[in-house]
């Protein structure tokens, strides 16, 4: 007998093993918010975003707003740096939550293409119709159907910079492409490194956005959606023309801290902590994000650190944007009433007062914004309107536009490296986005 | 096969059951006798079936995944193993993988080896062995932000380059102003020839020579610059001049004459060149002045020779395309060598004393013992932990995946299966394929150990 029930034992053991593995992977977090009382009551949804430590808890408050509205309890679960690898698995295994943020369209793009996303209802479309500018639109759309909500933006046209630096040395701000050339000469000529450069394998994406917002401005928006949707190729004369522009500056090891060796080694964070922390270099590119950085150094954004809009290199003033899109996974109330919730400028508000914050929704006006650079870049988005681009890297197959050591990234730090060879960067760009799009 | 076992189980079981219920049937006797019987089986059932879920079907698997395309669906051949053989990327990942399979447990071994024998006889040796098996108590992902500390570029962050630049500079001190420069474009007083400076036009002795520099870096400044001066009067036979920073504070003045706000150059060095030969040197004072004396007759050059501007000495390029696999295998030797030192040690242990003993009698020397008695006597050990450490390097990712963060030139097999896979590539199929020849590499070492084990039970 006492044989039988081991075997059985085992049996059922391994049963709750293979069940357990069915089910691992979530790793939901306790903290979800307490429920209230509204048409949503006992509702439960799943969030699952990138955002961890402040992002994460500003996040929080906003779904407390929706908790409280709605009374459905939402819980939050953080997906960590790779989206698609914490996804994928769980569509696989049919159980995704029920919204999940995605730091690409180009992921939206990818899931909907296998079936994976819930259009939006018609009432959530009717909400996103009145706050969002038809592109948006149709960034988060595919085949005809509207997948998702532009939840937060990044502004990503704007250089940061040392005023002390500046004064020092006489410089003002520059307007365009060769006024910044021209900036960088003087600086240099006067003891200052002009820029600190994050071309590290691990964030080469502060090349591509360098490159998307001289290629903006060169080639306008027309050219821009048709290189993002790979319907010109990388080979086309005018991307020769950004690469030769951009080597006007990324060409010049004296002009990055620390000479094209470190350059080449550093991280998005340690190229801004060059610039405000040790002081190294005067100017440093970098989104409005770039102010979490600066906190870590004793530089005050708004008097140590400033911002301008990054110069223009042809006739269009650039005004990119990265973004976060919210798409829902599972049917049912609460996943399409919490993303109206998040199409409404009701969320977007209680955001902006949290700070570290910018909504693409043209409906919340720039005096919800609590800090003080935010409110500035708000109105400059809000004035681009129909201009403004989605980040083109984010726009292509992760394999091309977000991967460390391939693509885009890989071919733009090497052009930093070898800044002379812009017909052998175009080639290779073009090889690795006809591998990537196939 | 999986699917087979997962059918058969539940049957089993109920059968087994009513066996035991039955008791000492005939049929159960006969089994015993006639070598693997049902019975045995259905003892190691439970584990074949959990083998088979957790192992052998994700093997199936990844091989038959291996030859389809990313999206699963079309059937491709062996393209996922040629694959691997093409691009650069994936060259390169194999080509390090070879370099780390040849390189680091070698190296591990013989580390090892010297860290068990010379700690065998000393005193503090457990605390020496404590120490260098300390960092296995560290997470690889932890070592490997430790180590992309350690090779930090900037030799202010970087330890391993503050010390190249501290040993560097204790022989030779680069002072100086490195990057300076005149200013570009013609019709300027000075032009750059070379790595010097020199001054455009032919100086007379009893003139002064005017010498602007751009691109001083504060921090080469003196700690209180003295404002630039006018070169004093030349005497007969002498060249005066002044070498300072042409740059005003906040911008302006004019280029090319020492302005108020502009600071002097001291310690410059300065010759007088006449025919490629010098004929007159003198040193900055702290106003950026100089007078250099007895010139002799006729027209000189007056160069700033290359020692004022020698470029700062900024330390190795560890994490570069050529030091990176070699940088992150240091790594991996800060991490494994005590492993290789604690087995070998008791390996060491376990070698009968007489033998050394008897060869020390004999007249040789602690070297010869060594090489002749201890190896020969170690060598299984030598070879367990060099197999297992084979093992182990082929599938190394977390140090590759943190310190090289995602360099094409760092990358791995086990990294790159990873990248194809999950990583951005997204596809699986590649992924898989790669996951295979891995495992294939680690079949003959794992065989090896297997019948090693066997030997040793006999």
């Amino acid at each position: 007998m006492t044989f039988a029930r081991r075997v059985t034992g085992v049996a059922v053991a391994a049963g709750l093993m293979l069940s357990a593995a069915a089910c691992g992977g979530g790793k939901s977090d306790e903290g979800s918010a307490p429920a209230g009382d509204g048409p949503l009551k006992g509702v439960k949804v799943e969030v699952a975003a990138k955002w961890t430590g402040p992002e994460e808890a500003n996040f929080r408050k906003v779904l407390e707003a929706f908790t409280k509205k709605t009374g459905a309890e939402v819980t939050y679960a953080s997906t960590g740096e790779n989206t698609d690898a914490f996804l994928g698995p769980r569509i696989a295994s049919k159980t995704p939550p029920d919204v999940a943020i995605l730091p690409q369209p180009g992921l939206l793009q990818q899931y909907a293409a296998k079936g994976s996303l819930k259009p939006l209802a018609s009432d959530v479309v009717a909400e996103v119709d009145k706050n969002f500018s038809p592109y948006w639109k149709e960034l988060a759309s595919s085949d005809g159907k509207t997948y998702g909500v532009l939840v937060k933006a990044a502004y990503k046209s704007i250089l940061w910079h040392r005023p002390e630096a500046f004064e020092e040395t006489g410089v003002q701000p520059p307007a365009t492409w060769a006024d910044l050339v021209k900036a960088s000469g003087t600086l240099q000529d006067g003891g200052q490194t002009p820029f600190a450069l994050a071309a590290g394998p691990q964030d080469s994406w502060t090349l591509t956005d360098w490159f998307e917002n001289v290629y903006l401005s060169q080639a306008g928006p027309d050219k821009y959606d048709k290189l993002a949707k790979h319907e010109i190729k990388w080979t086309d004369p005018s991307v020769g023309k950004a690469l030769e522009t951009l080597a006007e500056i990324w060409g010049k090891p004296e002009y990055l801290a620390g000479g094209l060796a470190q350059a080449t080694k550093t991280k998005f964070d340690g190229s801004v902590t060059d610039v405000f922390g040790q002081k190294k270099a005067a100017m440093v590119y970098g989104g409005d994000f770039a102010a979490a950085v600066v906190g870590t150094t004793k530089a005050k954004v708004g008097t140590d650190a400033k911002v301008f809009a990054f110069p223009k290199a042809g006739d269009t003033t650039p005004a990119l944007l990265g973004g976060d899109v919210a798409v829902a996974l599972k049917d049912g109330k609460g996943a399409q009433e919490l993303m109206k919730f998040l199409a409404s400028p009701e969320a977007g508000k209680v955001w902006a007062g949290l700070g570290g914050y910018l909504s693409p929704n043209k409906n919340v006006a720039p005096d919800a914004y609590s800090d003080p650079i935010a409110k500035q870049l708000a109105q400059q988005i809000q004035s681009a309107g129909d201009a403004a681009r989605y980040d083109l890297s984010d726009l292509t197959p992760a394999a091309f536009g977000a991967t460390p050591g391939k693509g885009m990234w890989e071919g733009l730090r090497s052009f930093v490296q070898n800044p002379k060879d812009v017909k052998g960067t175009q080639e290779k760009l073009e090889a690795e986005a006809a591998k990537a799009y196939k | 096969m999986s699917a087979a076992q997962k059918e058969a189980s539940p049957a089993a079981t109920a059968g087994g059951a009513a066996a035991v219920a039955g008791g000492g049937s005939g049929r159960g006797k006969a089994a015993t006798t006639e070598g693997p019987s049902w019975r045995a089986l259905l003892f190691l059932l439970p584990a074949l079936v959990l083998l088979g879920f957790l192992v052998v079907y994700p093997i199936v698997y990844s091989v038959i995944r291996s030859f389809f395309d990313g999206g699963g669906d079309r059937f491709v051949g062996i393209d996922n193993y040629i694959g691997v053989f093409q691009g650069r990327e994936n060259l390169v990942s194999v080509r390090n993988t070879a370099v780390w399979v040849v390189v680091a447990p070698t190296l591990v071994t013989i580390l090892g080896l010297l860290f068990a024998v010379l700690t065998e006889r000393i005193r503090w040796s457990s605390a020496f062995k404590l120490v260098v098996f300390m960092p296995m108590a560290i997470s690889f992902l932890a070592s490997g932000v430790i180590f992309r500390l350690v090779y930090e570029q900037d030799p202010d962050k970087g330890v391993a380059n503050a010390a190249m630049v501290a040993v560097h500079d204790m022989f030779r001190d680069s002072a100086g102003y490195p990057g300076a420069g005149p200013r570009g474009g013609a019709d300027q007083p000075v032009k750059a020839e070379g790595t010097t400076v020199v001054t455009a036009n032919p100086v007379n002795p009893g003139q002064t020579a005017l010498l602007p520099l751009l691109r001083i870096k504060p921090e080469h400044l003196p700690a209180k610059p003295t404002p630039a001066a006018q070169p004093p009067a030349a005497k007969p036979g002498e060249i005066t001049g002044t070498v300072w920073f042409d740059f005003t504070r906040g911008g302006g003045g004019t280029p090319n004459a020492p302005n108020a706000g502009e600071n002097g150059l001291p310690k410059i060095k300065v010759e007088a060149v006449r025919g490629g030969k010098v004929v007159a040197t003198a040193t900055t004072r702290d106003d950026g002045t100089f007078t250099l004396r007895k010139v002799g007759d006729g027209a000189v050059t007056v160069r700033l020779p290359q020692e004022n501007f020698t470029a700062a000495y900024r330390g190795a390029e560890w994490l570069g395309d050529t030091l990176i696999t070699p940088a992150i295998i240091v790594s991996y030797l800060w991490v494994w060598s005590g492993f290789a030192m604690v087995l070998i040690a008791a390996g060491l242990a376990a070698i009968p004393r007489d033998a050394m003993e008897a060869a020390r009698v004999d007249g040789a020397t602690e070297w010869q013992v060594f090489r002749r008695v201890t190896i020969p006597l170690l060598a299984p050990v030598l070879m367990v932990v060099l197999v297992t450490m084979t093992i182990n390097v082929l599938k190394v990712f977390d140090l590759v995946f943190i310190v090289g963060g995602g360099d094409p030139n760092a990358s791995v097999l086990a990294l790159q299966m990873w990248t194809e896979a999950f990583g951005g590539g997204n596809d699986q199929g590649a992924g898989s394929a790669i996951a295979v020849l891995l495992f294939l590499l680690v079949v003959p070492a794992m065989l090896f150990n297997i019948r090693r084990l066997r030997q040793e039970q006999r």
